[in-house]
């Protein structure tokens, strides 16, 4: 398999210098890879996306795909590994998406190890809306919505999935698309709920390329089995703007806990087994 | 003989007054009485007051009265509260440790105490009271106790043998005739409602507790291991209905449950089912709203939330099931609907349908599941591809010949997004064709139901549990019932047949503006006179029937 055979005949729409073609060569590359390692197979990969820029990625891979809501994208995901746990899931969704709208869902995935990958587009603004501030975006981001500048200071996402439970946790850049691609294989293959932070500059309303491209750096010698390790280092950098420093990028945290498929699930799968008679438990019901 | 008997047992939260409605039920089933009891209950978990009414009767019943034979009063304000309940011959059994009144009082709370029993035990003790007034063998109560109290039995069994024998005095002054009717299996319409979805395929339930569609959740959690099924408790209703329909979209039934609130949050996804075409079955329990309204109280107020809930014109079907029976049957016909036509469907009942416990008759034998559409695998595969029906067949992950696109967007066949505007026509003219579909396909089924007279021309015309009550009074005044089962596609071809050349038509329903009537007149059909309740309280039989007095 190549990368080309997984192109669908729809048009590109993204910016000409998106931060999204990385994502989208780096997710492709990660399953022509695995494909070929024969790890996974092409008919076993489902792809999901909430609503946003980001979102037209599931139009340009040609694999099955769920184009959601926004917010909403580690619900279905869940539910399809639920319904059958060979597949491998990967959702996408954007920083407005996963760390705004849908919150709540994105932590309830990471707090049950549910067996999902999912892959944050974080150019920390709203750019399919034309450019208002996100929970990522500096304190202070000058959006349309906040012309005299964001009042909010930004959320760290890494943090927040490693006190949620999350079972990997990881940064990359869409400038490193190798880089990335290495990580999106791991967190496929990774059992668990894999969580990865892209960071994606915007070149329409957010353009950090550069920035990113001088201050990010691969984590080296790091623990990635400690939490505290993994806490201490995803501090190193809390997403404000004019930051000194360095962004570290690469897997923080991975452990290996039981999924939430396997717990609920157990060791049967119900869906082969017959409907059952009820004549025994309604029998339980007139005596 | 009396052809009837109601009980009504009283008592503050955390005395057990669900369980003793329960064991009365289960008491009077085993003689051979076609039993419905009604639970009425605060939303307190502790303290306040509770209480059931069991109506036992010789031909089937689907609702309870106001009148009652006797009153089994566990404290003073019992006795307080439904004293002008009692019919002019009636016992009343009560706790003289903790209330006075006149009838048979026995100190239950001490010989349970002495005993070194918790107080809860005292509505085994009022079991054994109530089955020596009616002249009930011991043998039956020690039955039912031993079916139902599972911790500590022998002790309450003892317990009730003691009260049993103590009641001597009042013995048999209810005296019941045993019937030759073999018991019935006794359910509440949301146990009909999980059961019916395992027999129509149900592989995964998914829910948020809500009352009053908990007991759904409850049921299928406790019994998921011999039902061949798994359950979910999420996040929220949105994560709910969200984990649900990427379920389906993978290939597997499932179900979900919620109340007037839930169901709020679950629009986006109702709206999303529509669009995507994913089969979303969710059954809501309707409980007094607007906002958290009266938690545990029932009402009929949601059906033009159900009939419009989600942005944009999709298909849908609403199914109203009334009793038991249709809890069951229509469950199943809910889940093939979904899958047939890859539609949402709202399961639409209520409080009183829903928790209320029905001697059932359920015949599993007749239970078809249909097979939906699925691709044959021929060619490529296109998701939303065009046909004549407008239903496209369907494919799953994990088939190495299909890839398969589902899309919130307007898409292509393929499932490939467009704003094309030729494509978006399309679009909406496949999903009108699906609901043309659909109603084609309930033209060969029981879309709506006729009860009492059928020649009489005043028509009651309701729907849902309410229809318990109205088919009573009916037969009472010899007056025919319409009782659509389905609300949407509404059955306007049989309605207009059923209600052609009658004189008189009344709506009779629990919400304010008469929901049910208006959609009537939206369609052209005139409604006389409406019988609107709102208080949280479902129709009794005898209150019905003092109401339609007036207007006949």
């Amino acid at each position: 398999m190549k990368i080309e055979d997984l192109k669908t005949y729809t048009e590109n729409t993204w910016c000409p210098g998106c931060g999204n073609f990385g994502i989208e060569f780096a997710a492709k590359q990660a399953f022509v890879e695995l494909i070929n390692e024969k790890k996974i197979k092409r008919e076993d990969i489902v792809i999901l996306s909430g609503i946003g820029c980001h979102a037209k990625i599931v139009d340009y891979i040609n694999v099955n795909s769920f184009y959601s809501l926004h917010g909403r994208v580690p619900a279905p995901a869940t539910g399809i590994k639920i319904a059958n746990p060979e597949l491998s899931i990967l959702g996408f969704a954007g920083d407005g998406d996963a760390y705004g709208e849908g919150l709540v869902h994105l932590i309830f995935a990471a707090k049950r190890n549910s067996d999902i990958t999912m892959v944050i587009h974080n150019n920390r603004n709203y750019a399919l809306t034309t450019g208002q501030f996100s929970p990522t975006s500096p304190k202070g981001f000058p959006g349309r919505s906040t012309p005299k500048g964001s009042p909010e200071p930004p959320l760290n996402p890494l943090e927040l999935m490693l006190v949620s439970g999350a079972t990997f946790v990881a940064r990359a850049f869409t400038g490193n698309p190798n880089h990335l691609k290495e990580i999106i294989k791991q967190a496929i293959l990774h059992k668990g709920f894999s969580f990865i932070d892209v960071l994606q500059p915007c070149v329409t309303y957010y353009n950090t390329f550069e920035f990113y491209r001088k201050t990010v750096y691969e984590l080296k010698d790091h623990d990635s089995s400690s939490r505290e390790a993994a806490m201490k280092k995803v501090k190193k950098w809390n997403y404000l703007d004019g930051e000194k420093g360095k962004i570290p990028i690469g897997i923080f945290y991975q452990v290996k806990k039981p999924t939430f498929e396997e717990i609920i699930l157990k060791e049967k799968k119900p869906y082969g087994l017959p409907i059952p008679s009820l004549k025994k438990l309604l029998k339980r019901h007139n005596s | 003989m009396q052809k009837e008997y109601s009980v009504l047992v009283g008592g503050q939260a955390g005395d057990g007054i669900k369980q003793a409605g329960n064991t009365i039920a289960r008491l009077l089933n085993r003689v051979g009485y076609w039993v419905f009891v009604y639970e009425d209950y605060p939303s307190i978990i502790r303290g306040g007051h509770n209480f059931a009414i069991i109506r036992a009767h010789q031909q089937k019943i689907l609702a309870h009265t106001d009148k009652i034979d006797i009153l089994i009063a566990l404290n003073q304000d019992t006795i307080e509260k439904h004293s002008e309940r009692l019919k002019e011959k009636h016992l009343i059994i009560f706790d003289s440790s903790s209330t006075k009144a006149e009838g048979l009082g026995l100190p239950l709370g001490e010989i349970v105490k002495n005993k070194g029993l918790p107080q809860i035990v005292r509505n085994t003790a009022a079991l054994g009271a109530l089955a020596s007034v009616l002249g009930i063998e011991f043998s039956i109560v020690e039955d039912v106790i031993k079916s139902s109290i599972k911790k500590k039995t022998k002790e309450n069994i003892e317990v009730a043998k003691e009260v049993y024998d103590r009641a001597k005095k009042f013995e048999n002054s209810f005296k019941l005739s045993v019937l030759k009717n073999q018991p019935k299996p006794l359910l509440t319409g949301n146990e009909a409602i999980a059961l019916g979805a395992v027999k129509g395929g149900l592989k995964l339930y998914i829910a948020y507790p809500m009352t009053p569609a908990s007991s759904i959740l409850h049921y299928l959690a406790e019994h998921e291991d011999e039902l061949n099924i798994a359950t979910v408790h999420p996040e929220n209703e949105i994560g709910v209905i969200g984990m649900a329909q990427g379920a389906a979209y993978a290939g597997i039934k499932t179900m979900i449950g919620t109340s007037g609130g839930g169901f709020a949050l679950m629009t986006e996804h109702l709206s999303l089912a529509g669009q995507a075409e994913i089969p979303t079955v969710c059954v809501l329990s309707q409980r007094p709203a607007p906002a958290t309204g009266v938690p545990t109280y029932t009402a009929q107020g949601d059906l033009f939330f159900a009939l419009h809930a989600g942005h944009g014109d999709f298909a849908r079907v609403v199914v109203a099931p009334g009793d038991i029976e249709e809890a069951f049957y229509l469950t199943v016909e809910a889940l093939n609907l979904a899958w047939q036509f890859q539609v949402p469907v709202i399961l639409l009942c209520d409080k009183h349908l829903s928790e209320s416990t029905f001697s059932a008759e359920f015949d599993e034998s007749k239970i078809v599941v249909e097979s939906p559409k699925l691709w044959k695998g021929e060619g490529e595969y296109r998701k939303y591809v065009l046909t004549k029906d407008g239903v496209s067949p369907l494919a799953f992950p994990g088939d190495e010949k299909a890839t398969v696109k589902s899309n919130s967007y307007e898409c292509d066949e393929f499932g490939i997004t467009t704003e094309d505007p030729q494509l978006v026509t399309k679009g909406h003219e496949k999903r009108l064709k699906k609901m043309k579909t659909i109603e084609n396909e309930l033209k060969k089924k029981e879309t709506v139901k006729i009860y009492g007279n059928p020649k009489s021309d005043v028509v009651l015309i309701t729907w849902g549990s309410t229809k318990g009550a109205v088919e009573e009074v009916a037969q009472t005044y010899n007056l025919k019932v319409v009782q659509p089962l389905y609300l949407e596609p509404f059955p306007i071809w049989d309605l207009r047949k059923h209600l052609e050349g009658a004189k008189k038509i009344i709506g009779v329903e629990v919400n304010s503006t008469g929901q049910l009537c208006n959609l009537l007149e939206f369609k052209g059909l005139k409604v006389d006179e409406r019988i609107l309740k709102y208080d949280g309280r479902p129709f009794t039989v005898d209150e019905l029937e003092e109401k339609i007095k007036k207007i006949l």
